[in-house]
């Protein structure tokens, strides 16, 4: 079945959603949305470890060989992509069994399984193809579930920010289809690679160039990169906490992703950081993301929606290291998707146990859960460290390259503002710390420790945010590889 | 309508041709335009007819909204089903040439079969949207 891995990828997840949906049993269809998940993660590890050993692996849908077909292709960059989608799921769907049970109604449970098993697919096909439309054909997958997804949150306002999403997600869709339609008219082919061989020679033509305009908004549409962000504090705010954390680790580093590929595989490096200028449009977007977004995180007052502003700002470190335009650049933003996934993931997971058992985000509501709920608020002070980049996180691991990448080119002011924004970081941070530590327990005794169910889950994300800022060798060189890759154009 | 005795006979004249007109377009798809997707709006149609005449409930009785839901889970399964047989029996994911003694048979059972799952689909799909609107019906069970 080895030769199967790359459609296997996908297939796991999509024969597993149907059949939450037939079944009745909360029970059995969150054990099959766990198992789905492991099986990708699985299939993810043994995919990596195959392009380590032999290279680009390619799979021909339906036996038509590519570029006429359509072509399954992992190279090192979505290899490593799909590891970290892999990881989110197989971590957060567990968590999900104790989370989704108080906050779904009981019948719509199974539904929710399969509209979060069929998320996980389109994002793991996204990342898995090698074929643009198809690219699409999975982002309409991944995004009409997120929707459903986050229109189950608790209360009313759950089903506006849904709906808000749907409006911005369909304009990104749809720009990124326009894209697509327009590389098509220009050479005819659908295929990755075959697009990345055919498009210089049509480089000069405004076509190309509107194409390119169009995928890069789509796609920073979906990213939530500033400006386009207004649809993500809400979504995230108000879907229910496993969502949260699912879509917060996975959804937009996808994206980030379906970004890099169009500009740097398809495009190629050379058209896009000299013809186009995207280094000079994206830096100073980032560094506004940066700076205004954490400014905004530390005027919230519920915890979800300043951590949700706190992913637009991480956004912005992480389209940043594409700006910088180098190999050390683009290694700190695939290293922040894989680093970021884990610290946010642990953080909302966190926030999911608070809310588990006080109902609220509210900071006020927060008071004194340091004494009440030591290990949830422990896992959240990790994961907050992470966020600020202290030593020893995975938060510094990403800032030291990214610092590392801007003085290469010589923006020393770009360093200034990364070490200035982890001060406000730090402040947003250290406002819930304060008020969960400091401040005394004023509640009515609902608030006790979360059940293991929801806590392990988030320490299995809070001790990897420690231990791969420790061992950071490991998804250093992977995170290197793949940023090789990518500046090289069609990689080998 | 239920007191219009044009339209009901009408309704009852007409609905076996929708639903063979679906079967139509399902089994011509790959020889002109149609295929699984218009033949599962089609399908639905002739019972969005139905109870726009006859009511709701009658319908209902007919074809109840957990049987609607099941069709869209089991055409999914139907489409990717198709593909695990294509690679148990050695070929790639969606090689329909594994399905017949001939790559022209083979491929032309893989579309229909394929084609017969995005029907079921969008067949289960269209009629809980219909459902929905029509009685705020969907909530099954």
């Amino acid at each position: 079945m080895s030769d199967h891995l790359p459609v296997l990828q996908v297939l796991a997840p999509l024969l597993a959603a149907p059949v939450c949906a037939l079944l009745r049993s909360a029970r059995a269809a969150g054990a099959l949305a766990v198992l789905a998940s492991w099986a990708t993660l699985a299939v993810a590890l043994a995919l990596l470890g195959e392009v380590r050993a032999v290279g680009v692996v390619s799979y021909a849908i339906g036996d038509w060989v590519p570029p006429i077909g359509i072509e399954y292709r992992v190279d090192m960059v979505n290899a490593w992509v799909l590891v970290i989608v892999g990881t989110i799921a197989s971590v957060v769907s567990p968590y999900m069994i104790a989370s989704v049970s108080s906050e779904v109604e009981r019948r719509r449970i199974p539904l929710f399984y399969a509209a979060y098993l069929l998320c996980l697919t389109g994002l793991l096909g996204i990342a898995v193809t090698g074929d643009v439309f198809n690219v699409f054909v999975f982002l309409e997958i991944s995004s009409l579930s997120a929707y459903a997804l986050i229109a189950m949150g608790t209360g009313r306002r759950a089903l506006t920010a849904a709906f808000r999403y749907l409006v911005m997600g369909s304009v990104g869709a749809t720009f990124i289809v326009i894209g697509i339609g327009l590389l098509y008219v220009m050479t005819g082919s659908l295929n990755m690679a075959d697009l990345a061989v055919l498009l210089p020679e049509v480089w000069d033509s405004r076509t190309v160039k509107v194409a390119y305009g169009f995928l890069g908004v789509g796609c920073c549409l979906k990213l939530a990169l500033f400006p386009l962000h207004l649809w993500l504090p809400n979504a995230y705010a108000f879907a229910p906490s496993a969502v949260t954390a699912f879509l917060a680790s996975t959804a937009t580093k996808v994206a980030v992703y379906m970004l890099l590929r169009f500009f740097l595989t398809i495009f190629g490096a050379p058209f896009s950081f000299g013809t186009m200028a995207l280094d000079r449009v994206l830096l100073p977007l980032a560094l506004v993301a940066i700076a205004s977004m954490s400014m905004v995180a530390v005027l919230q007052v519920d915890v979800k929606r300043l951590l949700a502003y706190s992913s637009v700002a991480q956004i912005g470190y992480v389209v940043l290291g594409l700006s910088l335009a180098s190999v050390t650049g683009l290694t700190a933003t695939l290293l922040h998707l894989f680093n970021h996934a884990l610290m946010k993931g642990a953080l909302f997971m966190a926030m999911g146990c608070v809310v588990y058992r006080i109902g609220s985000a509210h900071i006020d509501a927060m008071a004194g859960l340091g004494r009440r709920m030591p290990w949830t608020m422990a896992a959240f002070l990790v994961g907050g460290l992470s966020l600020v980049g202290v030593p020893l996180t995975v938060g510094f691991v990403s800032k030291w390259y990214l610092i590392l990448g801007a003085i290469e080119r010589g923006w020393w002011p770009v360093a200034v503002v990364v070490l200035l924004a982890s001060l406000l970081a730090l402040v947003y941070v250290w406002r819930v710390v304060e008020t969960a530590y400091m401040r005394p327990y004023e509640g009515d005794g609902r608030a006790v420790e979360a059940p293991p169910g929801l806590l392990l889950p988030t320490w299995v994300l809070a001790a990897a945010s420690i231990y791969f800022g420790v061992f950071a060798k490991s998804t250093v060189a992977t995170a290197e590889q793949a940023a090789r890759v990518l500046m090289s154009g069609v990689g080998s | 309508m239920r007191d219009d005795f044009i339209v009901r006979v009408g309704a009852r004249i007409v609905t076996p041709f929708i639903v063979t007109f679906a079967l139509y377009v399902h089994f011509h798809g790959d020889f002109g335009p149609g295929g699984g997707f218009q033949a599962g709006v089609i399908l639905a149609a002739a019972f969005a007819l139905l109870a726009l005449v006859y009511g709701l409930e009658a319908v209902q009785r007919v074809l109840p909204p957990w049987f609607a839901r099941a069709c869209a889970a089991l055409g999914v399964l139907i489409f990717a089903g198709v593909g695990v047989v294509t690679m148990l029996l050695g070929h790639n994911y969606l090689g329909y040439n594994a399905l017949a003694h001939d790559p022209k048979h083979g491929q032309h059972y893989g579309i229909l079969l394929v084609e017969f799952g995005v029907l079921v689909t969008v067949f289960g799909v269209m009629t809980m949207v219909f459902y929905l609107f029509a009685g705020r019906a969907g909530r099954d069970e």
